[in-house]
């Protein structure tokens, strides 16, 4: 009786060994087809997940070696941008600034906007730079748009440490919104990312936007709300305004940030959303179906 | 059970080859003219479009079943497609018509040390090129000191990699390529950078590969490596599957093929009649040399490293004459002799009055020179004096084999030598 328990326990464990080592079998199983890699590139997406890790700490690696100042660079840029941005707007300007420190202002518009313009250039630049990668090595593309994005995320958060600073000089309290600004910075993502894939595949058929990417950066300082408040727009435009993805995310920065006078304007917000959103599907979409002539003609 | 574990099926890859674009084009003035005519640029973009593209068809109707464990050599010449098939297993292109089906985890190393950051240490290195070949962090970590030992570069881990020396380079990187262990292992002409003793290494992880019953599709020009690690190959020509059989015969027929538009002198049946090699002052006596490999094949211009040689000399005495021999000697391009062959040495001479059409037969069981082009003289002496001479008879191009089993030759020197080595035991000393 006994001897036939434990017969039935090893016979069990055996089935449970195979199953287990056909189920490895089966995952490794893999077929290539012209036009039906769609099922695997989100099971590749899972599988090459470390990598979006390595790429990114790759490029922040090699940003800082061989530097003295090294990561105070990532402060300085948006201090002084801050600090110019302040003098022309605020004091020569004389522009509204709700109640707060025009700094401060000004502070909470440039961290995303920074996070997205560096998002952006990066991004775009990313496949191109990474030619020698995608020529000889498989793995989803995807992921090196998504890094380099990251890495801007990175850089995002040390500035934000500079934000606390800056409230911490003006004795500033933040009010309870402020939890919803993680929401905020995941739309700022959403947007650099939308962008960049739509930028990453085209540079690679388009060598142009390499020079159409910084020009369409700076020329955005000054049109999204970073300088100003939104507020400044005469409400005809303000509307159309909110085409621009940023002008949500900045106003949703300040209004979870600042509170007090500077309140969101709905509808503005949404429009902002969904133009994030379609960026976001479209660009995965284009990138998706010029992906697979990249190495072909990187 | 022996499973297949690749199978390719009617594989075919199309490029299209643009040609000269009109300067016309970039975003700019794209836009511009689209702006300023559409519907006529519509039109004329198409149709600039149609005439300028062109097809090219890097593979064709390629289908090949690999087992697990075999070692498959694929042979062809630059430009015959290997790159392009391996780019398609490895996924880094798509096909355009066909299918691949893979049964197991495939990594290829199609150029050592792809994802390496100059600027970054050689720590850091390994951890991004494994992460990127598709090992997780864990594996790595598990991995690093074999990696590290298998590179001999302990002591420089902590330097960026752009300051070490291309061999350091080269054997860090395929030492993390070589630990990635994966089913399949699929290598591109990784042999033919760095020196023998990397060579060597490379070819040692290799046969552990298929000791360990790995897949191993090697591409590579060094046909020694290719005979001694591969029981399999395949020869592409222009995209096309030649030839898929054993590795020595996938061998044969490659060179074959290549040597297949050679000049008169790399024919096997030379009429040695009227010879412009021959001096004023011979009489022409010689008459054809045809020469052979070891199965009685007519060669065809080239001979494996220590392959066997035949040759057929016939000649038309003028008078009767006692002690006639014959003469073949090897010179290198540059007019050095080599070594000779000469039915005088023979002991088993036979020492006949002879008169008329003699037939030389001479059989030379390895010719053991380094690969390379030798040329061939003929000679006929009466009595060791010389009556006849053609120099440069027939050209012979050396080809690389596995003379010593090991899949590398040396590269120097002319003679290849029958040599064993050994250590002495009794003076070891062995490291505890």
């Amino acid at each position: 009786m006994a001897a036939s328990k434990s017969q039935n326990a090893r016979d069990r464990s055996w089935m449970i060994l195979l199953a287990h080592e056909n189920l490895e079998y089966l995952m490794y199983q893999l077929t290539i087809e012209a036009g039906k890699t769609e099922r695997e590139y989100w099971r590749d997406l899972w599988k090459y997940r470390e990598l979006f890790y390595f790429l990114a700490w790759r490029d922040l690696l090699v940003r800082y070696k061989q530097t003295v100042v090294g990561v105070a660079w990532s402060l300085i840029r948006p201090l002084l941008t801050m600090l110019i941005l302040t003098l022309v707007f605020g004091k020569f300007g004389k522009m509204p600034s709700g109640g707060v420190p025009y700094a401060l202002l000004v502070f909470c518009g440039m961290l995303p906007w920074q996070f997205f313009a560096n998002a952006l250039s990066e991004s775009g630049n990313s496949l191109v730079s990474n030619s020698s990668l995608i020529s000889k090595i498989y793995f989803p593309r995807l992921i090196v748009p998504a890094s380099s994005v990251i890495t801007s995320l990175v850089d995002f958060l040390i500035s934000a440490v500079f934000l606390i600073v800056l409230m911490i000089w003006y004795r500033f309290v933040p009010p309870a919104t402020i939890v919803f600004l993680p929401l905020f910075v995941l739309l700022a993502f959403a947007a650099s990312f939308g962008i960049g894939l739509w930028i990453s595949a085209l540079m690679v058929e388009y060598r142009d936007f390499r020079f159409i990417v910084p020009f369409v950066v700076q020329f955005g300082l000054y049109i999204s709300p970073v300088g100003f408040l939104s507020s400044v727009v005469p409400d005809g435009f303000r509307f159309l305004y909110s085409l621009n993805p940023m002008v949500g995310v900045i106003d949703g920065f300040r209004w979870c940030l600042l509170g007090g006078q500077h309140s969101m304007y709905w509808p503005g917000f949404a429009l902002s959303v969904v133009s994030v959103a379609s960026l976001a599907a479209t660009g995965v979409w284009y990138f998706r179906r010029m992906e697979r002539t990249f190495a072909d003609v990187i | 059970m022996i499973e297949t574990v690749i199978t390719v099926e009617n594989l075919s890859k199309r490029y299209i080859i643009g040609h000269q674009r009109p300067k016309d084009d970039g975003i700019r003035h794209v836009i511009e003219a689209a702006m300023r005519a559409p519907f006529a640029w519509c039109r004329s973009r198409r149709e600039q479009k149609e005439r300028q593209k062109e097809e090219f068809w890097a593979l064709k109707d390629v289908s090949l079943a690999v087992k697990q464990g075999e070692v498959v050599g694929i042979l062809g010449r630059n430009g015959a497609g290997k790159s392009t098939l391996l780019k398609v297993l490895s996924r880094i292109t798509e096909p355009t018509i066909g299918r691949i089906h893979l049964n197991g985890r495939l990594a290829s190393l199609l150029e050592v040390g792809t994802g390496f950051h100059p600027e970054l240490t050689g720590r850091e290195n390994v951890f991004l090129n494994g992460a990127i070949l598709g090992m997780s962090r864990e594996e790595i970590k598990n991995k690093f000191d074999e990696i590290v030992t298998f590179a001999e570069v302990e002591k420089f881990l902590d330097t960026p990699v752009k300051r070490y020396s291309s061999g350091m380079y080269v054997r860090l990187a395929f030492s993390v390529a070589a630990h990635v262990d994966p089913e399949i292992l699929v290598v591109d002409e990784v042999l033919a950078v760095g020196d023998v003793a990397f060579q060597k290494k490379c070819l040692g992880k290799m046969e552990e590969a298929h000791a360990r019953s790995r897949t191993v599709l090697f591409v590579s020009h060094n046909l020694a490596a290719v005979e001694n690690l591969c029981t399999r190959a395949v020869v592409l020509e222009q995209g096309q599957m030649v030839f898929d059989g054993p590795a020595k015969e996938a061998i044969q027929f490659y060179l074959e093929s290549l040597r297949g538009n050679g000049t008169a002198s790399h024919s096997d049946v030379i009429d040695l009649r009227c010879s412009a090699g021959r001096p004023a002052k011979y009489r022409p006596q010689l008459k054809r040399l045809e020469l052979f490999d070891g199965d009685d094949r007519p060669l065809r211009g080239t001979i494996p490293a220590g392959g066997m040689l035949k040759a057929v000399i016939q000649v038309e005495l003028e008078k009767p004459c006692l002690n006639v021999d014959a003469e073949l000697a090897f010179y290198t391009p540059s007019g050095e002799r080599v070594c000779t062959a000469h039915s005088a040495y023979e002991p088993l001479r036979n020492h006949k009055r002879r008169m008329g059409e003699q037939i030389f037969l001479c059989e030379i069981e390895s010719l053991p020179l380094i690969p390379g082009e030798y040329k061939i003289h003929v000679g006929l002496d009466i009595a060791l004096r010389e009556v006849d001479c053609v120099e440069d008879a027939a050209g012979l191009t050396v080809v690389m084999s596995d003379f010593y089993g090991t899949g590398v030759l040396p590269t120097q020197g002319v003679f290849l030598l029958n040599n064993r080595w050994s250590l002495d035991h009794e003076k070891e000393e062995v490291m505890p």
